[in-house]
């Protein structure tokens, strides 16, 4: 058992780290965030990169690499906050690779993995998905009901309403399949679904890694009452817990990355745990850090709120802790249920 | 990243499964109390050592089997999954043999080893004191040399098994003039003399887990000093990073054990549709979940890269805190039932209540975690 990563992925994840330090510096994002805007040139940088074709076939034009890879990149995206439509990009591929036919994967992975392509996913009731992210730049979207089955749309086959989110480093909007427009993606419930929540659970990680590193900074520097705050173990225990939050949802992202590819039968269930994990921390460690950041936290120049923001929408995408919490006790229930049969 | 057990490792862990399923303890005592519950570990830990399976962590030429630390906490789940007790001298297969193999001369280690072993002496740990619990470097215990012997006197406390024990890890002062943390020495004290009175200390379940330890003038030969005088913090540091390595994965597995029973409890008597009940185990099982990984993780860690990362803090407070709210769900679950003196569940939520203390408070686990992990100041305290 070996939880470490291999040379090769840690090389992604160094390289990554270093070139959003340099690329997407917080004030380079707070201006992207003002006016809501993508960072294209970043976005065409990691293009040709093939970030985000990390995870697809090579048959398709990507790199053929697995969900750990492209969990490094979401982690090292999210704590930069990258205004790029990375996420919902990777999300809809994983969809499309997982359930499409030859030809929807022929049709639309090739421009996904280059990036030419921006994909979108979104959770949606009866055909609408009220908030999606990357939906209001996106060229194909995948559309998951509630039972799990998925559609897929083209741009010109959806209705898409352009949405202001509390997020704007990345682009959102209220989705719709007019009238059962476009077309089933695989049939029953989806198998990239897992894929999907994986990744999203990765860019949680990496949201509250930089949370707490600008709290534990922050906090070792303040000065009150002749010492730094951070010497009081009111702060100190809350920045212990925000880190004890921040592993759990680190252990159980990278344990559900590594079935994707590796025991694909445990994924529905350790996916639901990593996002049921990371949904949770996501919003508890991003809340401690303005607070224990006090007044200053609360000002919109802190850059804190950024990272608020960006965990609510990506705690509350493809559902939340409690949603996903609800799917675990269905899989016990199961359990006992042939267990006791037995 | 590799999740599974590599061949080896499945091959160790097949082996025990087969001998614990051909070699199950004796039924467990009902009656005869505390005193015939011990004599039943001890006899499982006498059948454990003959078929070598008493601790195959320790290294092969003091009677283990060498085995790497994956086996090692594979050999704890194992014990845990087949619901076999553990074995009577844990403190001495855990704690005072480890410390002895590293702190020990070899005189000490040829004589004490191989009854820790068999379980034929049992230690116990005097560590704390009613004036050092967290603070334990300011303990009071004295210990003063008189030719080749030392003569000892104090009170410890928490001492659990103390009434069984031949052998007693004893931290005392032996210079009051320096610096707390340089004047202790850590010795092997005889517990059967009479300078030694224990007392048994009653818990909040009713039984007595823990003693005190009353000593007057209690007398040690010098050959029983442990790793030189003046160096028994060090000494003592050893044991505690034992106490957290081992024990860790047994625990984990018992947290999941009681889980999975109170799921069956829960999905018996419909509850498992019940929203709040349902949201509430989900969570325990993403948190049990949870612990299992971040003490692999801790324990692959130190295969890797030779020290731990900072999982061996936070799986602690993590199990300690997620076993105190297990079994206070089950008494949500189970009803009035789980409130009769002397049930099962009544004994595993009393005694949940111990867990954020004991080895360790919460309080000091988050200090530890804020200093030596996140770099965070200390806070200054007056001397």
């Amino acid at each position: 058992m070996d939880f470490g990563l291999s040379d090769d992925q840690r090389e992604i994840q160094r390289t990554a780290r270093e070139l959003l330090a340099e690329r997407a510096k917080p004030e380079r994002v707070r201006e992207h965030a003002e006016a809501a805007s993508n960072d294209d040139a970043l976005w065409g940088e990691l293009c040709e990169l093939g970030w985000p074709g990390i995870a697809i076939d090579e048959r398709f034009g990507g790199q053929g690499l697995g969900q750990i890879e492209l969990s490094i990149l979401c982690e090292e995206l999210g704590r930069a906050l990258a205004p790029v439509p990375f996420l919902p990009t990777v999300m809809a591929a994983a969809v499309i690779e997982q359930d499409g036919s030859a030809e929807q994967r022929e049709r639309w992975l090739g421009g996904l993995a280059s990036g030419e392509t921006i994909g979108a996913l979104g959770a949606a009731v009866e055909g609408t998905a009220e908030l999606v992210i990357g939906g209001a730049q996106a060229d194909v979207f995948v559309l998951i009901e509630p039972d799990g089955s998925a559609r897929l749309l083209g741009r010109e086959q959806a209705e898409v309403t352009p949405v202001a989110s509390v997020d704007p480093t990345r682009s959102s909007a209220s989705v719709s399949a007019p009238d059962g427009a476009g077309e089933p993606l695989g049939e029953g419930a989806c198998a990239g679904l897992g894929r999907a929540l994986v990744s999203a659970s990765s860019e949680l990680v990496g949201i509250c890694d930089r949370a707490l590193a600008m709290t534990v900074e922050y906090v070792k520097d303040r000065r009150q009452f002749g010492v730094p705050v951070g010497s009081y173990q009111a702060v100190s225990h809350r920045c212990a817990q925000m880190l004890l939050e921040t592993e759990q949802a680190r252990s159980t992202a990278a344990f559900a990355a590594w079935t994707a590819d590796a025991d694909p039968e445990q994924l529905a269930e350790a996916a639901a745990m990593a996002k049921a994990c990371a949904s949770a921390a996501g919003r508890e460690v991003t809340a401690a850090a303005i607070q224990l950041h006090g007044g200053i936290g609360f000002t919109w120049e802190a850059d804190l709120h950024w990272l608020y923001k960006r965990a609510q929408i990506d705690a509350a995408l493809l559902g939340g802790a409690k949603r996903h919490r609800a799917r675990l006790a269905g899989i016990l229930a199961d359990r006992a249920g042939a267990s006791a049969a037995v | 990243m590799d999740l599974t057990f590599s061949p080896q490792e499945i091959a160790f862990r097949d082996e025990l499964r087969g001998w614990l399923a051909s070699n199950q303890p004796d039924a467990e005592p009902t009656d005869g109390g505390e005193d015939a519950h011990y004599a039943w570990r001890r006899d499982w830990q006498r059948r454990l050592y003959d078929a070598g399976w008493a601790a195959p962590a320790w290294p092969a030429e003091y009677g283990g089997r060498g085995v790497s630390l994956s086996e090692s906490a594979i050999y704890f789940e194992e014990i845990g999954r087949a619901r076999v007790p553990m074995a009577a001298n844990v403190l001495g297969l855990l704690l005072g043999g480890p410390t002895l193999m590293v702190w020990g001369t070899e005189e000490q280690k040829e004589r004490y080893l191989t009854p820790i072993l068999s379980g034929e002496e049992i230690w116990c740990q005097g560590f704390s004191e009613p004036e050092a619990g967290s603070d334990l470097a300011s303990l009071k215990t004295k210990a003063v040399k008189d030719g080749d012997e030392w003569v000892v006197t104090g009170q410890k406390v928490w001492t659990s098994g103390a009434q069984y024990a031949k052998w007693c890890m004893l931290v005392a002062r032996t210079d009051g003039e320096v610096a707390k943390h340089k004047g202790l020495t850590y010795f092997l004290m005889d517990m059967e003399q009479d300078a030694v009175q224990v007392r048994p200390l009653r818990q909040i379940t009713g039984e007595a887990e823990f003693n005190e330890l009353f000593i007057e003038e209690a007398r040690i030969p010098d050959t029983n000093v442990v790793g030189g005088v003046g160096n028994g913090w060090k000494v003592a540091l050893t044991t505690l990073m034992n106490e957290r390595a081992g024990l860790g994965f047994a625990l984990q597995i018992r947290l999941r054990q009681l889980l999975d029973d109170l799921i069956a409890v829960a999905a018996e008597r419909g509850l498992l549709e019940d929203p709040l009940y349902a949201d509430a185990l989900a969570e325990l099982h993403v948190r049990c979940e949870s612990i299992r990984l971040l003490a692999w993780k801790g324990l692959t860690d130190v295969e890797r890269y030779g020290q731990p990362g900072p999982e061996g803090s936070l799986v602690k407070w993590l199990w300690s805190d997620s076993n105190q709210r297990l079994t206070q769900l089950a008494i949500d679950i189970i009803g009035p039932e789980a409130l009769t003196w002397g049930s099962n569940w009544t004994y595993e939520w009393l005694r949940a209540r111990g867990n954020t203390i004991e080895g360790g408070t919460t309080e000091v686990l988050k200090n530890i975690v804020a200093e030596r992990v996140l770099g965070l100041p200390r806070l200054k305290v007056a001397a």
